[in-house]
């Protein structure tokens, strides 16, 4: 190895593998945790809640959960985190869900024309664009500018998926011609590229970058303005149980509930 | 060592709980017949001579070229397995162009030699079948043909007749020993049957337990076997003994030693043998002519071709063959008490 | 024993339909299993759009995907064959210290998640990389996001499969022929060739068509160490899954269209080579 002095510890590294590579597991498989936590449940003394959410809100409704549990003694709030069409078409083919809170308004008006939504969604939270490079910028990128460059290898989200439109749409509105190497299937695909500086640039949610920690650094720009992701969420028509689905919402959209959405990195509506 | 052999060897091979140690010599298109019975060593013998084997000792040189240390492929070898083994996915053709072909003659011209040799075989209509396709009589002589193809200096055949029937058998066989005949280098021959032997072979080497245990000419094997093996395989009467001028102590296994006399005089230790149609079987002690006469009890009766086989027990156990009608003349059955008589002259008698 | 039981010794003359008792204790496990298999199949067709077939095959997006996906699934059996065989000749005819851990490495990638192989593929091959590094340090080339980076990663998911197959036939072959050829003359690489090939012929296609099918719906490895670019790396199985983020419909269109093709191949393929026997 003749230019280990450039590279990062070795130690880091492996490190950074391990934990890559964790965490590629546990994406496999994120469902299961709530099937056996629904077998255990006692349904007589306990209500279950069960929400379908879109993957970027894992961490913040996880806590919220918590604070919902304890303010309504005996539920249970059991989660589905994916992506928001995976969800939509889950709830469609009939999934036993309560409440639906999507990443975007276009696959929640599907949901909507479909019938499998009572009542009307709202807006909860907001997502806006970052560009994500690795930790130390190593292609000292600036603006979005800098992702036209020749040089620079900019991984997008694939236009089927809400972050590929949200950046195209940033990219137009900048007028900036970018030639991405790869059009990721979702953002935690193309922050994975930027963690292994396979990639010098993604554009990302600033949610994302936020979770992503200290592998990842964001750069905000202008043009991200006109690439807001609004967050709906609604009632499920099929829900059995409203009352317990409309107070979750109502925790959601509450200034305790906003709180915890900007902790992660969320702007308010 | 014979300068001029076509072969010499001398094959050890150690393995646990078997050790081979055999020498064998042929002379150039002499046909040479490794004997025995199995697990003997005979076929270890003939892999270790094509190379297949590695010999732990020894030495294996074709025609003065020293080949002990020649892989397989470059042995001027031609083997014929035991099932033939050719190879399914080519023609007859190719399988006998295959040789030529390993040692760079170009395909047209392997495959005119092929054909050639598969006519002279008389097999051309099978040119183009695939093995599957083929009799055995006809896919043991496309195997001849096909290690013969390659212009081998040294012919191995490992138990050439054994996949065939007893009915074709005998076809083949002569015709074999035909192309033996053809053949100018030396060639070993792997048998458990001794007609093989006897019809194919111009020299029998027995291998019982690794070990050599006579060698010669096939007639003399026939006339003088030196092993219990060997004289059941040319079914002769054989014992061992001590020979003071025409009178011969033999031992058997139990009892004390029976006196065998014989024609000519011997002195030290020899073997006596003499045919089972020798003997003749009287009911009281024979007086006259027959110099030998042992008292014996009939332990077992068996047709033998037209004869009838006679099992003796006695102080000389021994086999008789007698005619269907000289049996019932004598009105003889088992467990009866009869005198087994052997002319001297009927007796073979030689240096062990 | 009156000679109705299915071991009532040889064959008895004058009862020939004895001989062709239908085997009913191995046809209905046999049922279920080819019923499962092909159930879900069932549930794609109940729910394709057929009237759109045709003309998302035109769609250039999807042409371009379907050759893509056939030619690096190709090229990708092909630079299997050439390394996997010998690995799998090693594997079956040598003795070497530590063969059996070789063996039970070469399985790693069927057993991993192939999301997981991926991101392997990255850490060794990326341009940041064990192996990357110096190779982006040294030409500037890097290999992700490169069609040859989509025959990566089928090879590293699907060689395996070959490797397998193809060891478990040179084991079952009778190594008598190799010694038979070896006494005519040919050397250790014309046996190999001339005599071991053909007789493993069977279970070399089968390996080579489990790979290649395994290549052709590679997925997971695939979008981790190549991206998703159309026309570059983007393979079926990945349009396909994108498809999904819009359209269910749609997907069920692409996955059709893979696999009809797929299966008009390894049919075609069957028929030509392998043929009847």
């Amino acid at each position: 190895m003749p230019d280990r002095s450039g590279s990062p510890a070795p130690g880091r590294r492996a490190a950074l593998a391990a934990a890559l590579l964790l965490s590629v597991v546990a994406a496999c498989a994120p469902v299961e945790e709530g099937a056996d936590g629904a077998t255990s449940t006692d349904a007589s003394a306990e209500r279950t809640l069960t929400v379908f959410a879109a993957a970027s809100l894992t961490g913040s409704f996880e806590e919220l959960a918590e604070r919902f549990e304890d303010g309504h003694a005996g539920t249970r709030v059991e989660f589905n985190f994916a992506g928001s069409s995976d969800l939509a078409a889950q709830i469609a083919a009939g999934a036993p869900a309560d409440v639906f809170a999507s990443a975007n308004t276009s696959t929640m008006r599907r949901a909507v024309e479909t019938g499998a939504i009572a009542g009307e969604p709202e807006v909860f939270a907001r997502n806006v664009m970052e560009i994500a490079v690795p930790a130390g910028n190593p292609a000292r990128i600036e603006d979005l500018d800098d992702l036209a460059r020749a040089d620079v290898k900019v991984a997008l989200c694939a236009e089927e998926v809400p972050c590929g439109t949200a950046a195209r749409t940033a990219l137009e509105e900048a007028g900036v011609q970018v030639d991405p190497v790869t059009l990721e299937q979702d953002v935690k695909a193309a922050l994975t590229k930027v963690r292994l500086n396979e990639v010098d640039a993604a554009l990302v949610y600033r949610t994302d970058v936020r979770e992503a920690g200290d592998a990842v650094e964001g750069i905000s720009f202008p043009e991200a303005r006109s690439a807001v992701n609004d967050y709906p969420i609604a009632v499920v028509a099929e829900s059995a149980q409203a009352d317990l689905a409309e107070a979750w919402v109502g925790l959601v959209t509450s200034d305790e509930g906003r709180a915890v959405l900007l902790d992660a990195g969320f702007q308010a509506p | 060592m014979r300068p001029d052999a076509a072969l010499s060897a001398r094959l050890v091979v150690e393995r646990a709980g078997f050790r081979l140690d055999a020498g064998l010599e042929a002379d150039p298109g002499e046909v040479v017949a490794l004997l025995g019975p199995n697990g003997a060593g005979k076929s270890t013998a003939l892999r270790a001579l094509a190379g297949l084997v590695p010999l732990s000792s020894g030495h294996v040189t074709v025609e003065g070229t020293d080949l002990t240390t020649t892989p397989t492929e470059h042995r001027p070898i031609g083997m014929v397995f035991q099932d033939y083994l050719l190879f399914g996915h080519m023609s007859a053709l190719d399988n006998v162009a295959f040789g030529p072909r390993c040692q760079g003659v170009g395909r047209a011209r392997a495959r005119a030699l092929a054909a050639d040799l598969l006519d002279r075989f008389g097999l051309s209509d099978q040119a183009r079948l695939r093995p599957r396709e083929l009799s055995g009589g006809q896919a043991q002589r496309v195997a001849l043909a096909r290690a013969l193809a390659a212009r081998p200096r040294l012919l191995l055949l490992d138990e050439p007749l054994a996949a065939l029937d007893a009915h074709t058998r005998v076809a083949v066989r002569s015709r074999l020993r035909g192309d033996l005949a053809d053949f100018d280098g030396a060639t070993v021959l792997v048998t458990h049957d001794p007609l093989d032997a006897m019809v194919l072979a111009d020299r029998v080497t027995v291998i019982e337990n690794g070990a050599v245990v006579q060698q010669g000419r096939p007639a003399d094997i026939a006339r003088r076997p030196r092993t219990a093996y060997v004289a059941r395989l040319v079914g002769l009467n054989l014992y061992r003994g001590v020979a003071s001028g025409t009178r011969v102590e033999v031992r058997v296994a139990d009892g004390g030693p029976v006196e065998v006399t014989i024609a000519e005089r011997r002195y030290g230790d020899v073997f006596v043998a003499f045919a089972p149609r020798a003997v003749a079987l009287y009911r009281e002690r024979p007086g006259g002519s027959p110099r030998n006469a042992w008292p014996a009890r009939i332990d077992g009766v068996e047709r033998f071709g037209d004869q009838v086989r006679v099992h003796l027990d006695g102080d000389l156990p021994l086999s008789a063959d007698v005619t269907p009608a000289a049996l019932a003349e004598l009105g003889l059955g088992v467990g009866d008490r009869i005198w087994a008589g052997v002319k001297a002259m009927e007796i073979a008698a030689y240096q062990a | 024993m009156t000679g109705t039981g299915p071991t009532s010794g040889p064959p008895r003359r004058g009862r020939p339909a004895a001989r062709r008792r239908f085997p009913w204790l191995l046809a209905v496990p046999a049922a279920l299993g080819f019923a499962f298999l092909i159930l879900p199949f069932l549930g794609l067709l109940a729910r394709t759009p057929w009237s759109t077939l045709g003309t998302r095959l035109l769609m250039p997006e999807v042409r371009d995907a379907l050759l893509l996906s056939l030619g690096t699934a190709t090229v990708t059996t092909a630079i299997a064959l050439v390394l996997g065989v010998p690995l799998a000749w090693l594997l079956a005819r040598t003795e070497f210290p530590g063969r059996g851990i070789v063996r039970a490495l070469v399985t790693v990638p069927l057993v991993i998640p192939p999301v997981v192989g991926g991101v392997a593929l990255l850490l060794a091959l990326g341009r940041n990389g064990v192996v990357g590094r110096p190779l982006y340090e040294w030409t500037g080339y890097s290999l992700p996001f490169t069609t040859a980076a989509v025959v990566v990663a089928q090879l590293f998911v699907a060689m395996p499969f070959l490797v397998i197959s193809v060891e478990g036939a040179l084991r079952g072959a009778d190594r008598r022929y190799e010694e038979a050829a070896a006494t005519l003359g040919a050397s250790r690489a014309t046996i190999f060739r001339r005599v071991t090939l053909p007789m493993v012929g069977p279970g070399v296609l089968a390996g080579a068509v489990l790979c290649w099918s395994r290549a052709l719906g590679e997925f997971g490895a695939t979008i981790m160490f190549a991206g998703n670019f159309p026309g570059r790396t983007q393979t079926m199985p990945l349009a396909v899954y994108l498809a999904m983020q819009q359209s269910p419909e749609g997907a069920v269109v692409l996955s059709l269209v893979l696999l009809v093709v797929s299966l008009a191949i390894l049919i075609g393929l069957r028929d030509r080579w392998v043929g009847t026997p």
